[in-house]
């Protein structure tokens, strides 16, 4: 009885103390941190905006005097890698070109992969999936050169559908895992129901499992596409220089030792690349957070 | 017998047809093709690969270049800093975020939205703004101070940390939201508890919250170590290697020997080299994580 009074006796409304100090504390360290992340941004924003001359003088982090236009210009339709002149506006579309047929087949791919590993367990099958997950570990520099050779057996090396199979190799770990886990968490009276019912494989996928894992696919959607408009490596070494993605043009027109280096058109080039992501980061939100945190906890 | 075997075989046909893509991935490109650069490492292939076998000659040839033993000694002061960095800043900023603050979400989206862009972008703006003629020396020395000196890009000793600097900057926001989603998963009567017995906030992150939080650690921790050996468009678009070779990583040798310098042979050796350096961190991680659980 004694005991239970003396752990009473402290609850009740908690004493009011002067909090202020702490918030001021607590906002203030956040504020700065979140200015410093912020900083390159605006940097990138800033340069981009002003003239070479204003830039020549005056300080990357003042607001440009003269608001320009020019080098967003130039940097999408004029900038030059090596001979070619076509600006950004080339890597662009090849990276739409890439990226969108890379998402779908490689969701399609490992939705089903999940799928069958999560209802249809056969024999093995947890050995391939274990060697699909260490897969993901390994240094893409191990298996850069033997896909390198298995493409050019089937005469796509060089060209966008070969990187589009390559995307969809490696994209394959970590979304058959999201999937995987993602229908184990469905109830599974509802996949019984449907195959006492007589539906068969691919009836409960269809009308099943798809209509259900909306959100799921859309998480995987945003994980794809940052990712694969974001890759430099499987660009550089899969593809000829006219089918460059985005990254990879970017890189080449910034760090071109060629002629007078424009840092505006440069960085007006370095915020188109990223916009793509960013806008997809910034409209999904925590579905976002949600992609990573299933893509970073592998296992 | 002879009916037994197709039975079992021809069980759940569709899904192993379905499984095939996966199937194939993992045997023929991770297997097949992991075992195919560890063999031809150990070939003598320049232009293109030849099985003419030479034993270890290529590790030794690796071993005594002085840029592969430079890329390793920077990924390894790139990977401890990162390493201790990241988990230290993701952890203050998690715990910061986890106050029952107000605009959490503003915060966090500011905090994490550099991982949403690519290392070359990464790379590229703080090329731009480490650059000694325009960047934050100038500024710095514009605002009156002279002397001031901070170029880290064109110093061979430093240049590896101004590469750190743009890392921290992209991947600390992940570790973040990595940390909280740890500190979320845990019982709030801790925390209850620990104000009970009048616990500083701070020793109770240390002495309770930490301990409490290791598997989000160690898988934290497994995540960056096994992100930082496949550093390379980071070090391409802000340095490209250089000043001289001073900021070479493995990633970028592997890439150069087999695509530009047209020695395979090095490039295998050296890309295996970076397999075992994974698997050192993997192997015992999978062990301990998953080695008890599949049994339960």
């Amino acid at each position: 009885m004694d005991k239970v009074n003396r752990l009473e006796g402290p609850a009740g409304p908690r004493p009011k103390k002067a909090f202020s100090g702490r918030n001021i504390m607590l906002y203030g360290t956040l504020i700065m941190v979140s200015l410093y992340y912020l900083l390159p941004l605006y940097v990138m924003v800033v340069t981009s905006l002003k003239g070479m001359p204003e830039i020549r003088l005056g300080n990357i982090f003042s607001p440009p005097m003269e608001v320009t236009f020019k080098p967003w210009v130039k940097a999408w339709s004029e900038a030059c890698t090596g001979l070619n002149c076509e600006g950004l506006s080339r890597g662009f579309w090849n990276s739409v070109r890439i990226t969108v047929p890379s998402v779908i087949i490689s969701i399609a791919i490992a939705s089903v992969n999940g799928y069958a590993l999560a209802n249809w367990r056969f024999k093995g099958a947890d050995i391939f999936f274990t060697i699909l997950i260490f897969g993901a570990f390994i240094p893409y520099q191990v298996m850069l050169y033997p896909i390198v050779i298995l493409l050019r057996e089937i005469g796509l090396y060089g060209g966008l559908p070969g990187l589009v199979i390559v995307h969809s190799i490696f994209g394959m770990p970590i979304l058959t895992l999201l999937f995987r886990n993602y229908f184990s968490s469905l109830p599974e009276e509802l996949f019984k129901a449907a195959r006492v019912d007589g539906a068969r494989f691919w009836g409960i996928y269809f009308r099943i499992m798809l209509p259900m894992s909306l959100p799921i696919f859309v998480v995987a959607m945003i994980l794809q596409v940052t990712g694969i408009w974001n890759d430099f490596l499987f660009g550089v070494v899969y593809t000829r220089p006219e089918y460059y993605p985005m990254t990879v043009q970017l890189n080449n027109i910034v760090n071109s030792v060629q002629g007078v280096k424009e840092y505006n058109v440069n960085m007006a080039a370095t915020i188109l690349t990223g916009l793509v992501p960013l806008v997809i980061y910034f409209v999904s939100g925590k579905l976002f957070v949600r992609g990573i945190a299933a893509g970073a906890v592998k296992g | 017998m002879q009916n037994a075997r197709p039975n079992q075989l021809f069980r759940n046909m569709t899904a192993k047809i379905a499984a095939i893509p996966m199937i194939l991935t993992a045997l023929c490109v991770f297997v097949g093709g992991t075992v195919w650069t560890i063999v031809y490492s150990f070939t003598s292939s320049k232009l293109l690969p030849r099985a003419k076998f030479v034993g270890f000659d290529q590790y030794e040839r690796l071993w005594s270049t002085s840029r592969w033993t430079v890329s390793l000694e920077n990924l390894f002061i790139y990977g401890l800093c990162s390493l201790v960095l990241s988990l230290i800043i993701g952890f203050l900023l998690a715990s910061l975020l986890d106050q029952k603050i107000r605009f959490e979400n503003t915060f966090r989206s500011i905090l994490l939205y550099p991982f949403a862009l690519s290392f070359i972008v990464t790379g590229l703006v703080w090329q731009w703004i480490l650059n000694p003629e325009f960047g934050v020396q100038s500024v710095v020395r514009g605002a009156g101070w002279i002397g001031f000196s901070f170029n880290p890009l064109y110093d061979s000793e430093l240049v590896i940390y101004g590469v750190l600097i743009a890392g921290l900057w992209q991947g600390s926001g992940l570790i973040m939201v990595l940390m909280l989603a740890g500190m979320r998963g845990i019982d709030q009567d801790i925390w209850k508890a620990s104000r009970v017995d009048g616990i500083p906030m701070w020793k109770t992150y240390i002495l309770i919250i930490i301990p409490m939080m290791r598997p989000v650690f160690i898988t934290t921790l497994v995540i960056i170590a096994s992100g930082i050996v496949k550093v390379y468009d980071l070090v391409v678009a802000q340095t490209g290697g250089g000043p001289g070779i001073s900021s070479e990583v493995p990633a970028k040798y592997v890439y150069d020997y087999m695509f530009q310098g047209q020695n395979l042979g090095q490039g295998f050796a050296a890309s295996t080299m970076m397999l075992l350096a994974v698997l050192i961190v993997v192997i015992p991680w999978a062990y301990l994580e998953f080695g008890s659980k599949n049994r339960g």
